[in-house]
């Protein structure tokens, strides 16, 4: 048998790109899980159908790109991207709204910018701002937890679910099972103070506990991917500790008008956003340092956004906010070189 | 002892599968002789070693067969006894896979040690000494870089020393050399660790060792604890690099080395265990590196275990040994699989830091897939021992942005591999900074040419810069001898000229000067006519008195004419056609130069867009025909002379057969010199070649002249001895042509300078040059003029002062004319009477002048002796003289541009100089036979000249002359008056600058009745002059030789000459 010549290392830790994107999609689980318990099955068939849309899309654009579809496709990197939008998108947002969702994420956010790797912001969280600014109504009608409002699973049932995001039922009817998010509502309470805001909306009271459930369920995963070594801690710390710094403040100094940290933290999508968006590798600054200051900058935007913004959330706009900052970070939070008394800083001649 | 150190930590890390327990469940075992041993000539860092033994040497195991170069190098002994069979390029374990010389040895299998004996007692050594002893053992760092032990252990001189790491970390999977090396042989490893000690003299000693070698760990401390040295045995836990140097290090004691610093820096030095014991072999039992434990591991080895290996030892021998499954074997790593090198075959010798040899399967080894896009998930950077970012260099390296990987600290990569273990893309990201950094090494090094060569083309530029200058010093000096060598050659020119006026001066009337006599005429007589016209169309003032200059004029031409005719049909007198050839020559070869420039000329205001391109083409045109007159003329005189040559038949036949063979000669050289060029592929051989080719235009014209002048010849001597034929007079009134046409000429440029002045045209400056040069033209023609005239003045003097008589009647007659309108005027009350006034004040003034003229006409009518025409060798000269310039200016420009084709111009040069020096003595030899004849000949000279008043005369005269064309060039509308005044003017002064060339013949002829010929005095000056510089141009090219004495004393020698030369002829000239 010929000898190969190769240089080293010859030796290689088992795994890819495409274990790495399936362990993220095992650690979404629970959260889909939740999701699809207290929001029926909108959540699961958007995942589905996105996912879908994403592997068709992306194969037809490798092979306009004349690449090996079939290794590409092994890297599962749209599937990621299509199930955390599906996750993002309310659960029976009608099915051109993902397609239209996918188009942006795999055709413009990926691909236009060179494809796996190469993208400067997360594809799904362009999706999502482009479709939470071009269709608000459909992006801002969340289905009601159903459990917590004791109508239960048999009011909208698979076929239900199926036919009303594929446009056989009635918008009008959908109408009758949704409800303003708990970020909704805090948003648009009016004059109320927070306080009146929850004994005023006793639905909303009774239902933000599956908001919380869902949260512990992206945590559950989040914490799954740390142990996996899938990321680090840093963003996801960075952000949280940002975003629970700054609400813990204002609402210590105004607490009739700013909501506890804890609301902020588990009412919307900050766990999701934490734990599988702002740790998106492509898009995010690298270096542990960066990776702290792009996660609390993302954790402040939310902030912001949220207490004085146009937008009950802002999960999207926050990390492609940072996204754009992430090169800038990576320059400038270089580690202190072995041997070197300390780190570089920019870069050389710019 | 076993003091507890606290163990520090590095970033990043790997735990790779370890793979070492396969391979250590036998002992060391010795591996077999081979029959063959390959010793590489570099087993290590620094240069190769030197062989000592010839091919065909027998050597015995431990013999010293090639000797380490230089300070960081290694010995290289013999691993077994037997003989040395090839010292060639062989396959080397080496990550280029290019083979290195290597010392072939066929083992004799008699493993016969050479002599050898250990040291008694190490500590009573001197440390140099001992250090030395360990350098003759060839020891090399056995970790894997091969760094000379002996270097290092040298550290202690020039650091202080407080730390000694023993490195026993074997942190790469698979390698277990150490490990049974410590389980078997821990006495060693302190004994060595002894000798290292006393040496360096360390506070403290730590042995690192990872904590997944319990064994070890156990021998270890059963060996060392006894040790009175301050020795901690650190146990460090398992992971991926810590057996770096570095990373032991900060594990250890928690310092980083200083990137781009040595441990020794910061008073650590690192030694490898395997090293501690060679260097306890060598020093205890005198024996060398000569063989090294080896793990043979991989699951296609066969029997997997340790050897001890002789060096130089194949791969194929010890795979033989180990009985390898070959069918198995995939992948052929020497050293870990983190950082080892494949091997294409199993050809290649172990050497001093061969550690292990891993035969992988495609199971265990396999090839590597396809990388997959960074996703910058940054595994990478938390696995980097360095601290780097790795992901970020890879889009450097990638993307070439190589002064980014520099500043993201590309060189601290210990390519450690770590990165590339757990990249989940399979980027093979150490081999993306391997290029990088060859590729940066690579600019370096360009960049470091780059400046040498800046360096170097600055100097250079400095150097020429320099040289210029000094060449153009040389230039300016040379170019004043130059002027002072031209003015002598112009006094003996001028001596020259005014010499056939003293030959001439034999009283029979001259058919030239009559000629020209009756062209001036007419000339005057048609200017005359136009002006009257002119007048009579405008109706202007005067036109009576200009009827009557016409009447008067008409009269005088046809006198003129008549002469002529009379002259003509008189038996015509001897005369030299050769000068007049010459002199027609030369107007040809003149007009064409002036052609050539107005073509010029014209060329350069077309391409400015001057305005003045009309009367540039005009002149061109004028020229052209001018030219080709000229030409005709020439053509016609020469063939007209043909015959006439016959005067001097013997001199010059002979001159020209000898012009002919000096023309060959230099033909020859000349395309001998152009052959050369275009061989060497000069960029001068195109102008050689011109060269070369006027040359031969030259020689054929010689060659042409000498057929005639023999066909002449043998005519002559056929005909009657004493008939002497009839030669054409000098055609004065050609020149005379020539000189009003220039004037037009500067008269046209000059309006057209005007022109371009006031409208500010900015080809004003250049046509200010142009008119001058027409002026210096001009000069130069009425030069021409007045000494043809003067050669001829002397052999019709009645004529002569005829004219000027009838010129001062006429001028009478005008006085009168202007006295009489002037009166009128005054008494018509007339404005015009003022200016009327001034005019008959100037024409009185005239009327002077041409009065005095007449005088002075008179008196320097002399005869003068004719003597034999050397002027043909003047010629001659001056022509040789013209072509040394050329040769010379052509040789500068050559050394200028640097042309090869210098030095041989340089010698043409030389030999055209040689030629002209002939001729020069030739000339002399004519004169000095001229002198003689001359002599009886000599008439007395009436009187004394007054040189100086002649001299005021033509400068009056022509100081008139300017202020007349001042005035005409002020005045707005012509006044034909002042236009016939003027051309009267010129006229004037053009007689009155023959009369005084007339009478510096005179002058010249007084010196020759005295003995001197003058003449010859100036050429003899001249020759001194050129003499010296020629001395002088030749010393300063030998400055730098030794034998500059002779030179000087020629310089001196020939300067004195010359000084004497020059006293003697101010004498007469003053």
């Amino acid at each position: 048998m010929a000898l190969i010549r190769i240089t080293s290392p010859h030796a290689h830790k088992p795994g890819s790109t495409g274990n790495v994107m399936l362990t993220v999609l095992m650690a979404t689980l629970p959260g889909l899980a939740a999701m699809t318990f207290f929001f029926g099955w909108g959540t699961l068939i958007q995942v589905i159908w996105g996912s879908l849309l994403a592997v068709g899309l992306e194969a037809l654009i490798i092979r306009l790109r004349n690449r090996p579809v079939r290794f590409y496709l092994q890297d599962y990197s749209a599937v990621v991207t299509a199930v955390l939008l599906g996750l993002a998108l309310p659960p029976f947002a009608p099915w051109w709204v993902m397609t239209v969702g996918i188009l942006v994420a795999i055709g413009v956010a990926k691909h236009m910018y060179g494809g796996m790797g190469s993208n400067p912001f997360n594809p799904a969280m362009v999706a999502y701002a482009l479709l939470l600014v071009s269709f608000p109504v459909q992006m801002t009608s969340w289905t009601a937890p159903f459990v917590l409002t004791g109508e239960g699973w048999a009011v909208l049932g698979l076929a239900d679910t199926f036919g009303a995001i594929f446009g056989n039922i009635s918008p009008t009817m959908i109408d009758a099972y949704t409800m303003a998010t708990p970020l909704d509502a805090m948003k648009h309470r009016g004059g109320f103070t927070t306080e009146e805001m929850w004994i005023q909306s006793q639905m909303l009271s009774e239902g933000i506990g599956a908001w919380h459930a869902v949260s512990a369920a992206y945590v559950m995963g989040g914490v799954f991917l740390m142990y996996k070594k899938i990321f680090t801690w840093h963003t996801p710390v960075a952000m949280l500790g940002a975003l629970a710094v700054i609400s813990t403040l204002f609402f210590l100094i105004m607490p009739d008008q700013y909501p506890d940290p804890f609301f902020h933290l588990t009412a919307g999508a900050t766990m999701l956003g934490a734990f599988f968006i702002a740790t998106d590798p492509v898009s995010s600054a690298t270096s542990n340092k960066g990776k702290l200051w792009f996660g609390a900058g993302i954790g402040l935007l939310i902030f912001i956004i949220r207490s004085w913004g146009n937008y009950p959330d802002a999960i999207a706009f926050a990390v492609l906010l940072m996204n754009l900052c992430a090169p800038f970070f990576d320059q400038y939070t270089q580690p202190r070189t072995y041997g070197h008394s300390k780190a570089n800083r920019g870069l050389k001649g710019e | 002892m076993n003091s507890p150190v606290k163990v520090h930590s590095f970033h990043g890390g790997i735990h790779p599968p370890e793979n070492k327990r396969q391979s250590t469940g036998a002992p060391i075992s010795a591996a077999p002789i081979p029959s063959r041993i390959v010793l590489p000539l570099q087993q290590h860092i620094g240069l190769p070693a030197d062989p000592v033994v010839n091919i065909g040497d027998r050597v015995l195991k431990g013999q010293l067969v090639a000797e380490a170069i230089g300070r960081i190098s290694a010995n290289i002994h013999a691993s077994t006894s037997g003989t040395v069979v090839a010292i060639e390029p062989h396959a080397v374990p080496h990550m280029s896979g290019m083979p290195s010389d290597c010392m072939i040895i066929e083992a004799d299998g008699l493993d016969e040690w050479v002599e050898h004996q250990g040291l008694e007692d190490y500590t009573s050594l001197p440390k140099p000494e001992l250090i030395e002893y360990i350098r003759q053992s060839g020891i090399a760092g056995m970790g894997g870089a091969g760094f000379p032990t002996d270097v290092k252990l040298h550290l202690g001189d020039d650091h202080i020393v407080n730390t000694l790491i023993i490195n026993a970390a074997e942190c790469e999977p698979y390698i277990t050399a150490d490990d049974m090396l410590m389980r078997e042989r821990a006495d060693q490893i302190l004994g060595g660790i002894e000798i290292i000690a006393h040496l360096l003299k360390p506070l403290h000693i730590m042995v690192g060792i990872e904590d997944n070698k319990p064994q070890a760990i156990r021998a270890l401390h059963e060996a060392l604890d006894d040790s009175s040295l301050n020795i901690d045995i650190v146990i460090i836990p398992t992971k991926y690099p810590s057996g770096g140097e570095k990373q032991l290090i900060k594990l250890l004691t928690g310092v980083e080395v200083p990137s781009g610093k040595i441990p020794a820096d910061v008073g650590i030095v690192c030694q490898n265990i395997g090293t501690t014991t060679a260097i306890y072999r060598a020093v205890k039992y005198g024996e060398p590196l000569i063989s090294r434990i080896v793990t043979i591991t991989g699951d296609a080895a066969g029997h997997q275990q340790n050897l001890e290996v002789r060096l130089g030892t194949l791969f194929k021998d010890l795979l033989d040994h180990t009985e390898a499954e070959r069918d198995q074997l995939y992948r052929l790593v020497v050293g870990g699989p983190m950082m080892g090198i494949t091997v294409d075959n199993e050809e290649i010798p172990v050497i001093k830091t061969t550690n292990c040899l891993i035969a992988g399967t495609s199971i265990e080894m396999p090839p590597q897939p396809p990388a997959q896009a960074c996703i910058r998930c940054g595994m990478c950077e938390q696995v980097c021992p360095a601290e780097l970012l790795p992901q970020q260099l890879y889009w450097f390296a990638k993307g070439r942005e190589f002064d980014k990987a520099s500043h993201h600290n590309l060189f601290d990569c210990i390519e450690c591999g770590a990165c590339s273990y757990v990249c989940p893309s399979n980027i093979p990201l150490v081999q993306y900074y391997r290029f990088a950094k060859g590729e940066i090494r690579k600019e370096q090094e360009e960049q470091r040419k780059a400046d040498h060569a800046r360096l170097r083309f600055e100097a250079r530029q400095d150097r020429l810069e320099r040289e210029k200058i000094e060449k153009e010093e040389r230039r300016k000096a040379r170019a004043e001898e130059a002027a002072k060598a031209q003015a002598a050659r112009k006094d003996a020119a001028l001596t020259k000229a005014a010499a056939p006026a003293a030959e001439k001066a034999s009283g029979v009337p001259d058919l030239k000067q009559l000629k020209s006599n009756a062209a001036i005429a007419r000339t005057k007589l048609k200017k005359a006519e136009k002006a009257l016209t002119n007048a009579q169309e405008k109706g202007l003032d005067g036109i009576d008195a200009l009827q009557a200059t016409v009447e008067q004029l008409q009269q005088k031409c046809d006198a003129a004419q008549k002469a002529y005719d009379d002259a003509q049909k008189a038996p015509a007198a001897p005369a030299k056609p050769a000068l007049d050839i010459k002199q027609l020559k030369t107007n040809a070869a003149v007009a064409r130069t002036k052609l050539k420039k107005a073509e010029k000329q014209l060329l350069a205001a077309e391409e400015s867009g001057s305005d003045d391109v009309d009367s540039l083409k005009a002149q061109v045109a004028e020229l052209q025909q001018k030219s080709a007159t000229a030409e005709a003329a020439f053509k016609a005189a020469e063939s007209g002379t043909t015959a006439p040559t016959a005067a001097a038949p013997a001199i010059d036949t002979t001159e020209l057969e000898a012009d002919i063979k000096a023309m060959q000669a230099k033909v020859d050289k000349a395309e001998a010199a152009w052959k050369a060029a275009v061989e060497s592929e000069s960029p001068a051989a195109d102008k050689m070649a011109a060269g070369v080719d006027k040359l031969k235009g030259k020689l054929k014209d010689l060659q042409d002249e000498l057929a005639k002048a023999q066909a002449s010849r043998s005519q002559a001597s056929n005909s009657q001895s004493g008939s002497t034929p009839a030669a054409p007079a000098v055609d004065t009134s050609e020149l005379k042509a020539d000189i009003q046409a220039m004037q037009g000429k500067v008269e046209k440029a000059e309006a057209a300078w005007k022109k371009a002045v006031e409208s500010e045209s900015p080809a004003a400056s250049k046509m200010a040059e142009g008119v001058e040069k027409l002026k210096g033209k001009l000069k130069n023609l009425q030069d021409e003029l007045a000494k043809a005239q003067a050669s001829s003045a002397p052999a019709a003097p009645a004529i002569d002062t005829s004219e000027l008589e009838a010129d001062i009647q006429a001028m009478q007659g005008k006085v009168e004319k202007a006295e009489a309108a002037w009166k009128k005027a005054v008494e018509s009350e007339s404005p015009a009477a003022a200016k009327m006034a001034e005019g008959v004040e100037k024409l009185k003034g005239k009327l002077k002048d041409l009065q005095d003229e007449l005088a002075e006409a008179k008196a320097s009518v002399a005869p003068a002796a004719p003597a034999i025409d050397t002027s043909e060798l003047e010629a001659d000269v001056q022509v040789i003289q013209g072509k040394v310039e050329k040769a010379e200016a052509a040789w500068k420009k050559a050394v200028e541009s640097e042309s090869p084709a210098a030095d041989k111009m340089a010698a043409g040069v030389e030999k055209l100089k040689g030629k002209l020096k002939e001729l020069q003595d030739e000339l002399a030899q004519a004169k000095g036979a001229n002198q003689p004849a001359a002599e009886p000949t000599s008439e007395p000279t009436p009187e004394p000249l007054d040189m100086k008043a002649l001299k005021q005369q033509v400068s009056i005269m022509r100081t008139k002359l300017k202020k007349a064309e001042k005035q005409r060039a002020e005045s707005d509308n012509t006044d034909p008056a002042l236009d016939a005044e003027i051309e009267q003017l010129k006229q004037r002064h053009d007689e009155a600058k023959a009369a005084l060339d007339a009478a510096e013949a005179e002058l010249i002829a007084a010196a020759a009745k005295e003995g001197i010929d003058l003449k010859q005095l100036k050429i003899d000056a001249a020759l001194a002059r050129a003499e010296v510089t020629k001395a002088e141009r030749a010393l300063s090219k030998v400055e730098d030789a030794s034998d500059t004495s002779e030179l000087e004393a020629a310089l001196v020698a020939a300067k004195t000459q010359a000084d004497q030369l020059s006293a003697t002829l101010e004498r007469f000239t003053e």
